[in-house]
C-alpha cells in the first residue's frame, strides 16, 4: 500500500500538527547501568555481556553511581523539579532484544519532571525563540542488536530467524520526553530538528555523552498528529528511532504530508508505530497500538530506591558548565557577529566547528567563512551534516597556514580542499599529490606575462595608455597558463612593472 | 465472590505467553481471587499515612562506581545459549508466531 501525501504548505493551511519528542540517550559511562561490563562502541559481538546483563538467575543489579548523577546533571541543565525518591521499574514484554524479558525503566516516578529547553529557529521576519516544554527524564538500560536472517533484505518482515548481540544490552539510557509542542504550524520540522540539535549540544556540554548519532547514541521517537485549527488534537503517530537530525526534520515533515492527506480524503490516522526511511524521507507503517500495550510495570526488588538529598543536588547545581545558549551568546559576542549570522551557523550546525576552528587560531571571519560557503555547499549536495564531511578545524587552521605564507592562494587553497572532500588524504598530501605549489619563481611569471602580452597586443596598448583596469584579461591569461597556480596579486604586480605603468 | 474473572485470567496468560486450557482458566480465576483477597486485608490495617512498601529494606542510594570488570567469556556464553550462530545468540523468528 502506498501513502498519499498533500503539499506541506497546503497542509498547514488546513490543519494544526502537534509535536512530541521522546529522545533516547545512551551516557558515556565507561560501564553499564546496572553491571561493570564496558560501552565501548563496535567490540565484537558478545564480547561485553555478564551474569547480570544476560539476566542469569541469582544474579544482581546495582546502580551506575555516574550514570544517575548524569541524569540529575541533565535534569538541573533543562530546569527540571529533581525527585526527593524515586524507584526502578520492569517494563515486561516479550522481544528477544532482552535476555530478561523485561527492561529495567521508571515509569511512575521519573527522576526528573517538569522542566523546559529553549530553541531558535530561523524565519523569514528573523530568529523565533520557542520554549519547548519536557514532561520528564528517566533511567533505563538500552537494548541488545538484532539482525535479521534470512528473507530478502535484512528485515524483521519475512525473516527466518535473528540473532542476537548482548553487548549493548544494558547501557545506560536517559530518555527525554516533552509535553505537547503546540503553536508551531509550518515551522513545526525545523523546531524539531532545533530541539534535537539543542538537547544533544546541551549533553555534550555536560560531557553526559558524546552523542555520536551515527553510532546510534541518540535516537528520536517523533509523534505527530494533526487536527483542523481550533479542534481537540488528532490521533498521533510514533515514528521511532530516527536517528539524524536532518531525518527528525524530514520525519515530522513526511508525517504532517501524509496525514494531512488521509483526513483530507475523510480517512483517519491510525494510531501506530512508524518506521523512517532514510532513502525516500517517507515513514511506512509498524506495528499497530490499536491494542494498547500492557508492560505490566511493578517496582524492581532488586534494586533499591534513588533518594538523591538536597545537598548533593545543590552541588551539582552550581557545577553545572556553561550552558550552548549562553555560550552562542558568548561566542557571537568574541565574533562580532549579528543575531542573523549566529543563527545562519546554528542552522547548519556549525557553530562548534568554527569554534574549534577558531581554537586552532584561525581568524574567525576566516573560520565562518570556510564553513558556511564551500564546506556548507558541499555537505548540502551529500545531503550529509557538515560534521560528517571528511574536514576538521584542523584542517581549515593548515589551509589558512598555507595561505598566509604565501605558499598557496585563495583558488588553491580551493582546490587543495576539495582533494581533502574528496578524500585524498589531509592537507599537506593533497598538496603535494596534485601539485599545487605556486609558481613563485619571477623568470616563469615574465615569461608567461610577456607571452600574454604578445597574444594580445591591443590590451597591451590599452595598459601602456592608462587604461589599467584591462590588466585583467593579461592576468587572466598568465592564470590559464600556469593553470592557477600562480598569485594574480603578483602577477598584476609584475605586469605593471613590465610594462613600466604605475597602477 | 471472586474479583478476578475468567477474562482477567486470559488476558494475563496471553501477556505471559501461557496457554491455558478451559478448566485451568477457572482454577486460576478462583485460585487467584483468594490470593487478591487476603492480600486485600493488609489494607484493612494499613492506615493512609503508611505509604505502599515495594523494599522490605530501608536502605536508599545503594550505587556502584563506574568501573570496568570483565564479563564472561564468549566461549562460556555460547555454552548457554540453546542456539549460536555467527558470535550471536540465534533466536526463532519473531512476527508471525502469532
Amino acid at each position: 500500500m502506498t501513502d498519499d501525501y498533500m503539499d506541506f504548505h497546503e497542509a498547514l493551511t488546513a490543519f494544526e500538527p502537534v509535536l512530541g519528542l521522546e529522545t533516547h540517550v545512551e551516557l558515556g559511562t565507561a560501564s553499564k547501568m546496572f553491571c561493570s561490563c564496558p560501552t565501548a562502541f563496535g567490540a565484537p559481538a558478545n564480547t561485553q555481556v555478564c551474569a547480570v546483563c544476560l539476566g542469569l538467575p541469582g544474579s544482581l543489579p546495582v546502580v551506575n553511581g555516574v550514570a544517575v548523577e548524569s541524569t540529575i546533571r541533565m535534569g538541573l541543565a533543562l530546569h527540571c523539579d529533581i525527585a526527593s525518591w524515586c524507584r526502578f521499574a520492569r517494563k515486561n514484554y516479550f522481544y528477544p532484544d532482552m535476555p530478561k524479558d523485561y527492561q529495567v525503566s521508571q515509569y511512575d516516578e521519573p527522576l526528573c519532571t517538569n522542566g523546559y529547553l529553549d530553541v531558535t529557529v530561523a524565519t523569514d521576519e528573523g530568529p523565533r525563540n520557542f520554549r519547548v516544554e519536557i514532561e520528564r527524564v528517566h533511567m533505563e538500560e538500552d537494548t541488545g542488536k538484532l539482525t535479521h536472517a534470512g528473507g530478502d533484505t535484512g528485515r524483521i518482515h519475512g525473516a527466518d530467524y535473528s540473532l542476537v548481540d548482548y553487548n549493548r544490552a544494558g547501557i545506560p539510557l536517559i530518555e527525554i520526553v516533552t509535553k505537547p509542542i503546540v503553536g508551531t504550524g509550518s515551522l513545526a520540522p525545523v523546531v524539531a530538528r532545533a530541539y534535537v540539535t539543542e538537547l544533544r549540544d546541551l549533553m555534550r556540554s555536560l560531557g553526559v555523552s558524546d552523542v555520536r548519532m551515527e553510532e546510534g547514541s541518540l535516537r528520536c521517537d517523533v509523534n505527530v498528529s494533526l487536527s483542523p485549527a481550533g479542534e481537540p488534537w488528532g490521533t498521533r503517530s510514533e515514528t521511532k528511532n530516527v536517528n539524524s537530525l536532518r531525518s527528525v526534520e524530514r520525519a515530522v515533515r513526511s508525517e504532517i504530508e501524509r496525514q494531512a492527506a488521509v483526513l483530507t480524503e475523510g480517512g483517519r490516522v491510525v494510531q501506530e508505530t512508524r518506521h523512517f526511511h532514510e532513502d525516500t524521507g517517507r515513514t511506512t507503517s509498524g506495528r499497530s497500538k490499536e491494542h494498547a500495550e500492557d508492560y505490566r510495570y511493578f517496582p524492581e526488588p532488586d534494586l533499591v530506591p534513588v533518594a538523591p538529598d538536597g545537598a548533593w543536588i545543590e552541588r551539582l547545581r552550581s557545577e553545572l558548565p556553561e550552558i550552548p545558549s549562553v555560550r552562542r551568546a558568548r561566542m557571537q559576542t568574541e565574533w562580532g557577529i549579528s543575531d542573523f549570522e549566529m543563527q545562519a551557523l546554528v542552522n547548519i550546525d556549525a557553530v562548534e566547528l568554527v569554534a574549534g576552528t577558531v581554537a586552532a587560531g584561525v581568524d574567525p571571519s576566516a573560520a565562518r567563512k570556510w564553513w558556511t560557503g564551500e564546506l556548507a555547499r558541499v555537505a548540502n549536495e551529500r545531503g550529509v551534516d557538515l560534521a560528517s564531511l571528511p574536514v576538521t578545524p584542523a584542517t581549515i587552521h593548515r589551509i589558512e597556514e598555507l595561505i598566509a605564507s604565501g605558499a598557496l592562494t585563495d583558488s588553491l587553497a580551493r582546490r587543495a580542499l576539495e582533494g581533502v572532500l574528496a578524500g585524498e588524504g589531509d592537507v599537506d598530501q593533497v598538496v603535494s599529490a596534485r601539485g599545487l605549489t605556486l609558481v613563485s619563481d619571477d623568470s616563469s611569471l615574465l615569461a608567461a606575462i610577456d607571452t600574454a602580452l604578445a597574444e594580445q597586443p591591443d590590451v597591451a596598448e590599452k595598459i601602456r595608455s592608462g587604461k589599467v583596469q584591462a590588466a585583467g584579461a593579461i592576468v587572466g591569461a598568465v592564470m590559464k597558463a600556469t593553470k592557477g597556480q600562480a598569485d594574480a596579486a603578483k602577477v598584476r604586480t609584475l605586469l605593471f612593472e613590465r610594462l613600466g605603468v604605475a597602477e | 465472590m471472586p474479583d478476578i474473572s475468567r477474562d482477567d485470567v486470559a488476558h494475563l496468560a496471553r501477556l505471559a505467553r501461557l496457554r491455558l486450557g478451559e478448566d485451568e482458566l477457572t482454577h486460576y480465576a478462583d485460585q487467584l481471587s483468594a490470593i487478591v483477597e487476603a492480600v486485600a486485608r493488609v489494607s484493612e490495617v494499613a492506615a493512609a499515612d503508611v505509604p505502599p512498601t515495594s523494599h522490605p529494606i530501608p536502605v536508599v542510594n545503594v550505587v556502584r562506581a563506574d568501573e570496568i570488570r570483565p564479563g564472561l567469556a564468549r566461549e562460556a556464553v555460547a555454552a548457554m545459549a540453546p542456539a549460536w550462530e555467527d558470535d550471536r545468540f540465534r533466536v526463532p523468528r519473531i512476527l508471525g508466531e502469532e
